[in-house]
Formats: structure tokens, sequence, C-alpha cells
């Protein structure tokens, strides 16, 4: 059936096989097949978010993605095909892939993330594809949470709006430290270069301001495909990667902040069976660092000093555990330690304190509260907050703090101090994600109502 | 044969943590647990990981298998020798039940299924239970609407999902906080493919029933499906038996489960030739062929 229907003018030839077989790099120049093929043994895994609004052509280029990389079913394109035609749609409409409720296909945009997968031989990819509009924000924060790229549109025609620089500021704020802006549509400005090197030069200050370490400009058309996964005929004046080339070979470094080593602990292992009478075990996941047997450690709060026994996983002894692993450790020492304590090594101590200040994004249609009482959850630990003072809102579309206007509302990104029920150990955001991020919970609710990055 | 495909072991090491973090993290939140188990690959996956989570310890999670009566035999045996193996509590509420008492009326006509049903067992177990949260294998690359599905996801007093105000879900931060009478699904491996899925048990060297490989089997197409024959199933005028060689790419309900023609007989000749095909695994369902919205409207009353 997707036989008699080709999506786009300029669609790539049909390659054989289902969308898991490996595709081969037609078009890709021979150096990187060979550096692809190198890695290919061991797949990493590659996170990004996708942000901009419906009229950008975020959705056609996930489509163009999935479906030049062969990775939509028969019967997902059949479907997108008879959707389309029930909604009135004249062109294949790719963004019915992944608006995946009643109400964004009856509406036509974006409500909530929607996450797709899709595996090259170099890379796997999970892709958050987030709404655009101001509404929705919070979902757009949930997406971009965990990314490690993200990807922001433009409108070659429309240039730069309030929209790209809210989204490049969430994206900063957020930590993501590689963005992608694909300037998309070029082929309704003729391919010209100079509109692409004019956006790219507005975009050139706001990244500085914003300070984002790692930058790439990208000229596509989503439609018929150019520089997506195929290198472009008709823009031979640009010289850079084709999108999909890009997002295989950038380098993403998983663990970010190896001095700060941290393992917060979930929840303590005591099988009490006659085999592991003795066995107690702190279960988590390696938040920074790397930790090894026969390390010394500190346990948070107690400040209490001991050794790492061991660490292991179902029965297998680990030689080491690296950030994102989820292991066992044991201690030398019988300790009484509990879900929200942390163990902590080398030099480098969170700050250990009862005041923080931090950046939030509120979420919430009931507006924030100075004087209000929280509950945060900072990694495995709880506690409660009064908010002791809002110090500025920012204004996301023009970048600058807003003193004045200090009432906080759904969807407002906002300096703010707050004091914690009891002491609690973090780290700045930008030192450690993992550790410098917490969660505002109303009590009244239970419902999240802000995310935290501590400052 | 041998597969052609790469063992990926970078990106299936950090799935599986993320897995293992999640499960933690309901051993930590919630009082009453349980694992949905249907006997289907995902939830045998969810079964090891949740070994791997707490080992040596027991799981700290019952199972939960909400029976239709319309099974294939060999999962219920492999579902109770599987519970036994790992110590876990087991435990089975019966859709014949709810008929009988008159919570649910049963389906009529030739493509009648106890699967929907299974929503209404479900949601009385976890009331008369007192169930606050319940594991489930659903993935979000399965469909579109498991594709918006927090991992932390909520659910009202009547059961109920609401996926146009879900909560925020930032970073590795789960809030599994609620009132008296609401729950949580959880689906730690929301994230997973299904091929995923498969070369994790290659490579984990996971037992399955014999089901997901080649058997003989007596089958029927219905619109464009093979559907597994048993003697309760209503055939259409055009509909004809016949035994060839089967296997299954998901097991469910035996009525809305298709079958997949092969004589594959081990993993590595499963995953080449899920690897080669055209159609996604819930291609094969008919529960999902019966409307655009139809998993999100299951979905929205209690489904998994």
């Amino acid at each position: 059936m997707t036989q008699n229907y080709p999506p786009f003018r300029g669609m790539a030839a049909k390659r054989p096989g289902g969308p898991f077989v490996n595709y081969t790099f037609s078009k890709i120049e021979n150096k990187t097949r060979m550096k692809l093929n190198g890695k290919s043994q061991n797949k990493s895994l590659l996170r990004f978010t996708t942000a901009g609004s419906v009229d950008d052509g975020k959705s056609t280029l996930i489509g163009r993605l999935l479906y030049d990389s062969k990775s939509i079913f028969e019967d997902q394109m059949e479907h997108i095909v008879q959707s389309g035609k029930r909604l009135g749609r004249d062109e294949l409409d790719l963004s019915l892939l992944t608006d995946g409720l009643r109400a964004e296909r009856e509406q036509g945009i974006t409500i909530d993330v929607a996450y797709r997968y899709f595996a090259t031989p170099a890379r796997k990819f999970i892709i958050a594809d987030t709404p655009g509009h101001i509404q929705y924000t919070r979902n757009m924060v949930t997406g971009a949470s965990t990314a490690d790229l993200a990807v922001i549109l433009i409108d070659a025609r429309k240039g730069v709006l309030e929209q790209t620089i809210r989204h490049s500021y969430i994206a900063s704020l957020l930590d993501i430290r590689h963005i992608v802006f694909c300037i998309n549509k070029m082929d309704m400005v003729n391919w010209t270069e100079s509109t692409f090197t004019k956006i790219k030069e507005e975009l050139g200050s706001l990244v500085d301001k914003l300070k984002i370490p790692d930058v790439y400009y990208i000229p596509i058309s989503a439609k018929y495909g150019d520089n997506v996964v195929e290198r472009s005929e008709k823009m031979t004046w640009y010289e850079g990667q084709t999108f999909l080339n890009l997002i295989e070979t950038v380098e993403i470094k998983k663990n970010k902040n190896p001095d700060f080593k941290r393992f917060p602990i979930q929840t303590v292992i005591r099988p009490h069976s006659k085999e592991f009478h003795d066995y107690r075990g702190y279960a988590g996941r390696v938040a920074g660092g790397v930790f090894r047997p026969g390390e010394e450690v500190t346990v948070l709060p107690s400040k209490i000093k001991s050794k790492i026994k061991s660490i292991d996983v179902l029965g297998k002894v680990l030689s080491e555990s690296i950030e994102g692993d989820s292991v066992t450790i044991s201690l030398e020492d019988q300790i009484d330690i509990g879900r929200g304590d942390m163990l902590v090594a080398g030099d480098n101590m969170p700050v250990i304190s009862q005041d923080i200040n931090l950046m939030i994004c509120w979420f919430n249609e009931c507006p924030l509260k100075v004087g209000g009482k929280y509950i945060i959850r900072l990694n495995s630990n709880e506690a409660g907050c009064i908010v002791r003072s809002v110090n500025y809102r920012m204004n996301i579309n023009t970048l600058e703090d807003d003193i004045k206007n200090i009432s906080i509302n759904m969807n407002d990104i906002a300096n703010i101090t707050i004091k914690t029920s009891k002491p609690v150990f973090y780290d700045s955001y930008k030192r450690n994600n993992n550790t410098g991020s917490l969660i505002f919970i109303d009590e009244g609710t239970n419902e999240t109502v802000a995310a935290g990055m501590i400052v | 044969m041998k597969t052609t495909l790469n063992i990926n072991d970078e990106h299936l090491k950090e799935l599986e943590a993320e897995a293992i973090f999640v499960m933690r993290e309901v051993a930590a939140q919630f009082e009453n647990k349980v694992l949905l188990f249907s006997g289907g690959k995902d939830s045998i996956l969810l079964v090891h990981l949740a070994r791997k989570a707490f080992w040596p310890a027991r799981i700290p999670f019952s199972l939960l298998h909400i029976d239709t009566g319309h099974n294939f035999e060999e999962t219920l045996q492999f579902r109770d020798e599987l519970a036994k193996e790992f110590g876990a509590e087991l435990i089975v509420k019966y859709v014949q039940d709810s008929i009988d008492s008159g919570r649910v009326i049963e389906e009529q006509g030739v493509n009648s299924s106890r699967n929907k049903a299974q929503s209404i067992t479900l949601l009385d177990a976890i009331e008369e239970l007192k169930i606050d949260v319940a594991i489930g294998g659903g993935r979000r690359d399965e469909e579109k609407a498991r594709a918006k599905e927090r991992f932390f996801s909520h659910r009202n007093e009547f059961g109920q999902w609401d996926p146009k105000n879900q909560r925020p879900e930032l970073w590795n931060i789960f809030n599994g906080r609620k009132n008296t009478g609401e729950h949580f699904r959880v689906f730690p491996i929301s994230n997973w493919t299904e091929l995923d899925v498969w070369q994790y048990i290659l490579n984990e060297n996971i037992k399955l029933p014999g089901l997901y490989y080649t058997h003989r089997r007596k089958i029927f197409s219905r619109n464009g499906v093979y559907l597994a024959w048993a003697p309760f199933m209503q055939l259409k005028s055009n509909e004809k038996v016949f035994e060839t060689d089967v296997r299954c790419r998901t097991i469910g309900d035996i009525t809305c489960t298709g079958v997949t023609l092969s004589k594959a007989t081990s993993l590595e000749e499963v995953i080449s030739e899920i690897a080669a095909t055209r159609v996604t695994e819930r291609g094969g369902r008919y529960d999902d062929k019966r409307s655009e919205a139809a998993m999100e409207d299951r979905k929205k009353e209690g489904y998994f």
C-alpha cells in the first residue's frame, strides 16, 4: 500500500526490507561510513527533543526522518492515509503519526509530548516531540528535561520569532548542551543562501547571550527531504552535515560531571533470607561520577564515613559503576541509612542547607504563592518548603528580568528563594543536573506544580 | 540461520538501568503493589527486571493476572512455573466472574472478545485488593495513545486516565502522591522498542513460552490477520480453519491475538524475522482495529 502513495515529491528511492533493517548510507560520505561501521557494534542512545509550532514543520521533519530512514511500518502508513482522508487533508500529513490523541488530531495541534523511536546502524534515537504552544510549555519542559540535544525549527520565511527565543531559552535553562537550529522551508525562499545566513547571524547573538556550548545550523526542507537524510541538490552552497548525519555523529557526554560523585539511595535491600541473612544493600542509580569498591564514602545527612564493600547487580559483582548505572552498594559498616540519604565521595561535597535559590518553571493554573507551603522532591529526598520570595520573573520573549511583575502564573519562569523544613543536600543544576533539579508538589492536590533548577 | 543484527549493549544497558530505577521508585513510593502479568514477553521481561532490581531480596510485588478464560493453554502453565521459580505471589482474577456477577455484559457476535471486559475485572480487583499501583509492560512504541503515556500515570478514583491533563514528569523525579482510592499505573519499559525487548531477551537468555516459536496450530484468516482458532470462536461462512506452522508475535487474549506464519525455532531466527517485518507488533492485534482511537478510549476506561 505504501507503494501507491508517495508522500512527498522528491522522495528518496525506496529501500528494501522493513523499518528495522539497517539501511545503507547511499549518499553519506565514505569517511563517515567507516566511522559508523566501527561504532555500530555498540550502539549508543541519543535522546532529543523537537521544538517549534506545527507551522514550522516540526512534525513533518520527524515524519520525514522516520520515513526516509524506513522507520514507518505499513499499517502505520495506512493509518495515516485513512486518518488524513477522514480529516479532509489533501496531502499526506505525517504529523498524524505523532499526534496520538483524538483531540490533537481534530485540532491539528500537539498538546502533550509524544515519544518516537528509531534506529540507524550508528545510533538509537528517542524523540520527544513536544508542543510549541505557550499554554503547553509544561509539556515541552517534560519532554526536554531528559534530552541530550534539542532541535529548534525556524520557518525560513519568518526568521527568528519570539517562540524561537523562548524555546532556546528553555533549552539552555534545562542545560541541554547541543542545539540544532533547522532553518526549514528553504524551498519557499528559493533555496537562497543569503536568507539562511541572515537567520544564522540573528541566532548567533541569541546563542552568545544564552551561552549554549554546541550549536549547529542546517538549511532544510522537511517537505522535500533536503538535508534531512539526503543531501540537498538545490543547496550546493551548504557544506555542513545533513540532519541525520549530524545527530548520528554528535558526541554526547553521558558522564557530565565525573568530579561530583553522588549516589542517592532509593530503597534498602534486606532479603531476610537464610542465605543472605546479613545482606544489607543500598539500591540507587549513580547520579554523578564513578564509584568503586574500597572507596571511602560519606553518608549524608549524617556525615558518617564508611567504605564501599561491594557493588552488585543480580549477584554479579562490579568493579565500578558510573553515572546512570542502577546498582546496589553495600558498605563495610552497619549504619542507619534509608531512602533520601545519599552517598558521596571525593572532595566536592554538595551544599547542605535549608535555603535554596532556584529558577522555576511554574506549571499550575493556581499561581505561585509567596509564603505558600509546598513539598519538594529532590532525587529520592522529600521535604516541606516555604516560598520566601520571588526575586524576578523572566520575560522569556526578550530574555530580560522583569522585577516589577512578580506574580507567577502558569508557564512563567522565575527566580525564587525557598526555605526547606530540614537541611537538604544539593548541587547547582549547571554542575550536576541530577542533584540540582527538583519538583514542587502541591500538598492539597498532589499535583506537580513546578520544576526547579538550583542556581 | 545467523542474525544480521548487532547486539547493542550500550543502549540496552541504559534502558535496563532506567527500568530498574523506575521499579525501585515504585517499591519505595507505594504500599499495595502488583505487577500486571499476562504471560506475554513484555510482562515476563518485567518480572526479570524486577528480580534484578531487588536481588537478593524477593520481588516486592504480587503478580496479578486478569484471566479472560480465553487463553492459550501454554501461557497459564508458564505463568504458574515462573511465579513459583521467582517466589512471587500470584493473584488471578477472572473475567468470567465479572460476567457471572453481572458487572460485565459479554459481547456477542463473530468479532466478540473479552479483551475490553478485562478493564472492569482489573478495576474491581484494584478496588477489592486496595491496590495503589499496578506495574504494566506497556511501551510507547506500541501504539499512538501509549506514545503519550508517562512512566507514572495517574488514575482517578474511577480508574480513569486523563490524557489531556497529565502530570508533568521531569527528569527522573517521579511523583506518585495520590488521594485515597486513586491509583497509579507505572510503565518501566516505556522507552523500549519491540526489537529492544527481543534483543534483551536474547542477551539475558530469558525463557519464553513455546508459543513464541514455531508450532503447529489451527488457524483461520479474518480481515487479513491470521487468528488462532479455539472451539468457542464463531466463524463467518467464508472462513476456513486450517493447520500450519505459526508463531505468536504478541500474546494476549486468544480472540484478538494474531499469529504469524513462521518456521523460526530459535530466538535468533525470530529476531531476524521481526527485523524484516513491514507491519507493527499491534498490527495483528484485533482489539486496536476497532476504531481510530480504540486504544485511547480503552485506556481512559482503565485498560492496561
